[in-house]
């Protein structure tokens, strides 16, 4: 419960991210602030401060300055206000792993319920297309259509995404997982349709779609809910690996990965734009994965005996 | 069982025939992309462009298009980069291999070490304090992104600390075993901990699962009416019935990894294996590289996953006959 | 032999055991005052339906119950010394070594992963000083002795290698290994099939006869106490109803519930029209009457029956029922024949 307090709280937050930079630090997150100054107590201070340890060369950007309303985090490379950014990468962030995982599961589950329901030449194709996807290592199946989609953008006569497009990422995460979630749907349809109640159903004439409407499709639905929230997990990391490689989410959109990006050009200097992003990532999937505990163990009538977290 | 593998063997040969399709559309035939150009990298001239046209018989039909593909990358295996003009890719992919399979190789002591000690510590501890702890850790550690993780590991090793506490850490790089044991085990051994991390995780839940409903299967209580003694009963009885499942887990995911998933970690700690070689090809879009190296990790997963099967039949007695 | 004789010939001596577990709903009183008597080389057979709490008592006095919300009193003597207090090392000597059980569903009862040879060497060994040599051979006799085909060649193979039956037999086998002196056998036959049924009930006497052990056998079938029992408990809502030796309790029950069992046998001589059921359902365990426990269901209940009846009896024969004897006089003479002894 605690974890999903986590979650929401986090959510709510990255939601008022506009809020956030436009009444509170008054800045621009996504502009590029080279020369600005801020004003902390009593003393004006550079933005991008000039170096005075190592060779004296260049500028740092400022680091966290702890107060709430003006980089909270410090600045990255561009003088961007980190924390500010954050939010708004949260927001990308969170968009992409809920949606993708929400894609993931809509469409693994109506594949494993037409595999395992209509048998034989249905399922004989979805299967062999299933095995494909997953036989190849996830990692390279993401990046491979990324590199591809993701620079040039997709062009399949009337379906036009741009490049810059967040619907690219959420595509192509959302189907590298798909066989993940379907196998075990499609397993659990198997078992069904030898149950009495279906073969019943089945004989007093209703129709395939009432079936899996009214009888498959509830008893489906336990299992697929407990899949939802890792699977955000595994999606929130998958695009920050794929951010942090730099085909994921492009700029000018911030994500969580991105910024850890942008902060490992900084890391020895200003670690904190690297590692608050990466926490915040690690507190979401934590509450997440938390979270998918405990939906199975409510779901799960045997869970007394197993439960722990 | 000799008919099993070699159906099995049948079937991988199989799906890495579609590999090869799928990865050769994927590259040369996704509609609204130019494949000469993206063969010859970002900033090819002319020339170049006309002469990759030509190479691959671009204005070939597909089919034949891929049959070259395959006959450079296979038979004459001399499938060169067009970034790093006339690099060939096997050689490169062969030398990197070994440095990936020592990250590996460590990792994997590692985390079957720390993820089945504290998966079976959380199972015979169940519902006091230690279980929820360890199972925490578990959660945390499958929730970090490897390569963050490693890029914080260097910022503590080789940041500020880097004088005093870890100042016998090296910064990176690789030493190969044959040199020098010492310092292959001293360069390899962060990277092997932020690897083993992810996955200790994972099996530290999965195994504590299977402990605790093996536990309460008949066996179990069979075994406690003989008079045998707890500790016998979770290690011989119970643990030995949950590795089973475990077994298929570890087959797949150290296929995986063999085949170059491990790139994140490879780029973050500079050892230049399979991975890392697969992340320079991305980011210089040099596509016969990726196109090697996706080869490469595919025929190990598929390989892997044939293995585990037949492995599977050996340890499970119960299999040996439904096959 | 009566209840009150602290006989020292008692291989197991069972008084006043109680089991009852806490849980969220309130605390299950799931046996409740047993108290019984095991004789060397007697079966004594312990009849109820499920829920009755004769599995849960067998298992208490193994400290086979792993429910950390139990609680157990009473007194258990296992050949005159006390068990019912023994740490679980303690205890691990008795299991197994002087006490073999087996168990319900022949199916699950054997680790998948071992042979069959390896699992009655591991408990030879655990309670013997053997060598693996010396253990396998036994293993093999002992596979003989309950009569599986070529012990020689299966004593390698795995469970999944068995029939039921068969896999039941191995389970026989593993119990008597150390040559116990009390077997206990929880519904051994109920997973299996009536030809086989027979089979592993002969098998049983017949080897308790050659080892001299005592048997202690659960069931829910009053045709299993027929076959094998010398002498029987019934029980009802984890209370004793009935104890005496197996023919009185058979021919001249005294509890109404023992007589709704006993009706319950299909009779081949007898012709029925139906075979006879006790009305209503089981009593929950949450809800069991602080007097007799049976009493909602039986028809002949008396206001007496409000308080909680006393075992007592004459002879061995032992019931919980306010019935006089007259009063059951009374009751046999005005039953028509329908299948009741």
């Amino acid at each position: 419960m605690i974890a999903l307090g986590v979650l929401l709280f986090m959510v709510i937050v990255t939601l008022l991210a506009p809020i956030y930079a436009h009444d509170i630090a008054h800045d621009n997150p996504f502009a590029s602030n080279l020369q600005g100054r801020i004003k902390i107590g009593n003393h004006y201070r550079s933005v991008m401060q000039s170096n005075t340890q190592g060779l004296g060369l260049g500028v740092t950007p400022i680091g966290p300055t702890w107060h709430f309303s003006k980089y909270f985090l410090g600045a990255d490379e561009l003088g961007r206000d980190v924390f500010a950014r954050i939010l708004y990468g949260g927001r990308v962030t969170l968009l992409i792993g809920f949606s993708s995982g929400l894609i993931c599961i809509a469409v693994a589950t109506v594949l494993g319920m037409l595999a395992g329901y209509f048998g034989r030449a249905t399922d004989w194709i979805i299967s062999r297309a299933l095995d494909i996807v997953w036989a190849f290592p996830i990692y390279l199946l993401a990046i491979s259509l990324s590199v591809i989609l993701v620079t040039s953008g997709l062009d399949l006569g009337i379906i036009h995404i741009g490049a810059g497009s967040l619907l690219l990422p959420i595509l192509i995460i959302a189907s590298v997982y798909v066989p993940y979630v379907a196998r075990p749907v499609r397993g659990i349809v198997f078992s069904l349709k030898e149950r009495d109640f279906i073969q019943a159903a089945i004989a007093s004439g209703a129709s395939d779609w009432h079936i899996l409407r009214k009888e498959i499709w509830p008893n489906v639905a336990p299992s697929v809910i407990v899949f939802f929230p890792l699977m955000v997990a595994l999606n929130i990391l998958t695009e920050s690996a794929l951010s942090i490689l730099g085909i994921g989410v492009q700029p000018p959109q911030a994500s969580w990965g991105t910024i850890i990006n942008d902060g490992l050009q900084l890391l020895y200097t200003r670690p904190w734009v690297a590692i608050a992003p990466g926490i915040c990532i690690v507190i979401v999937c934590v509450a997440l994965n938390i979270l998918g505990d405990g939906v199975r163990d409510a779901f799960d009538p045997r869970a007394k005996l197993r439960g722990s977290i | 069982m000799l008919r099993f593998i070699a159906k099995r063997l049948a079937s991988a040969v199989l799906v890495m025939f579609t590999i090869s399709v799928l990865v050769f559309l994927i590259f040369f035939a996704t509609p609204g992309v130019n494949p000469a150009s993206r063969i010859a990298g970002r900033s090819a001239s002319p020339a170049v462009l006309r002469q990759v046209a030509k190479e691959f018989g671009l204005n070939r039909p597909l089919p034949i298009r891929y049959a070259l593909m395959m006959f450079h990358l296979f038979i004459k295996q001399d499938l060169t980069s067009y970034v790093n003009i006339g690099d060939k890719i096997i050689p490169q992919i062969t030398a990197a291999a070994p440095i990936t399979l020592s990250l590996i190789f460590g990792a994997v002591v590692i985390w079957l070490f720390v993820g089945i000690s504290g998966g079976v510590i959380a199972a015979k501890n169940k519902g006091k304090f230690i279980d929820p702890l360890v199972m925490f850790f578990g959660i945390a550690a499958i929730s970090i992104p490897v390569y963050w993780l490693g890029q914080m590991v260097l910022l503590v090793t080789q940041g500020g600390l880097h004088r005093s506490i870890f100042a016998w850490i090296p910064n990176g790089g690789y030493v190969s075993l044959t040199q020098s044991p010492w310092q292959w085990a001293l360069h390899l051994l962060f990277p092997w901990l932020t690897l083993a991390s992810l996955y200790a995780g994972i099996y530290a839940r999965v195994l504590r699962g299977e402990l605790i409903n093996n536990m309460n299967e008949d066996y179990i209580r069979t075994a406690r009416a003989k008079g045998l003694s707890e500790r016998r009963i979770l290690y011989r009885h119970a643990l030995r019935c949950s590795l089973i499942s475990i077994v298929s887990l570890f087959g797949l995911d150290v296929g995986v990894l063999v085949g170059g998933a491990a790139l994140l970690t490879e780029v973050v700690f500079g050892l230049q294996g399979v991975g890392w070689l697969t992340y320079q090809g991305l980011q210089n879009l040099d596509l016969p590289l990726i196109m090697g190296c996706v080869m490469y990790g595919a025929f190990f997963v598929v390989l892997a996953s044939a293995v585990v099967d037949v492995l599977y039949a050996y340890i499970d007695p119960r299999i040996r006959v439904v096959a | 032999m009566s209840l009150d004789d602290s006989s020292t010939n008692a291989v197991l001596s069972v008084r006043d055991l109680s089991v009852s577990f806490a849980t969220r709903q309130g605390v299950v009183q799931a046996v409740d005052g047993l108290s019984f008597d095991v004789g060397a080389k007697e079966v004594l057979g312990i009849v109820g339906e499920s829920g009755s709490g004769k599995s849960v008592a067998m298992y208490s006095i193994l400290g086979l119950v792993r429910d950390a919300n139990v609680s157990i009193s009473g007194s258990v003597l296992f050949e005159g010394r006390e068990i019912l207090g023994l740490s679980d090392t303690e205890m691990q000597s008795v299991r197994g070594g002087e006490v073999g059980m087996i168990f319900q569903d022949p199916m699950t009862a054997l680790t998948p992963v071992y042979t069959v040879g390896w699992q009655i060497v591991e408990q030879l060994r655990a309670h013997n000083d053997m060598t693996k040599k010396a253990a396998y051979e036994r293993a093999t006799e002992l596979l003989a002795e309950v009569g599986i085909p070529n012990p020689k060649s299966r004593v390698s193979h795995y469970p999944h290698e068995f029939s039921g039956g068969m896999r039941q037999r191995v389970v026989i086998a593993m119990a008597l290994s150390c040559n116990p002196k009390l077997l206990i056998a929880d519904e051994p036959t109920t997973a299996l099939d009536v030809t086989t049924q027979a089979q592993i009930l002969d098998l049983m006497g017949r080897l308790q006869a050659a080892h001299g052990s005592s048997i202690v056998i659960i069931t829910h079938d009053m045709g299993v106490i027929a076959e094998i029992a010398h002498r029987v408990v019934v029980m009802y809502a984890g209370r004793p109803a009935e104890i005496g030796p197996e023919l009185d309790v058979v021919r001249s029950a005294r509890h109404p519930y023992t007589w709704g069992l006993l009706g319950a046998v299909p009779r081949a001589d007898v012709k029925t029209r139906r075979l006879v059921t006790i009305p209503g359902n089981a009593v929950s365990p949450l809800e069991v009457p602080t007097g007799c426990a049976f009493a909602p269901r039986c028809q002949y209940r008396m206001e007496i029956c409000a308080e909680r009846p006393p075992m007592r009896g004459a002879h061995g024969h032992l019931d919980a029922c306010w019935l006089s004897d007259e009063q059951r006089l009374e009751i046999r003479s005005s039953a028509t024949v329908r299948g009741e002894s």
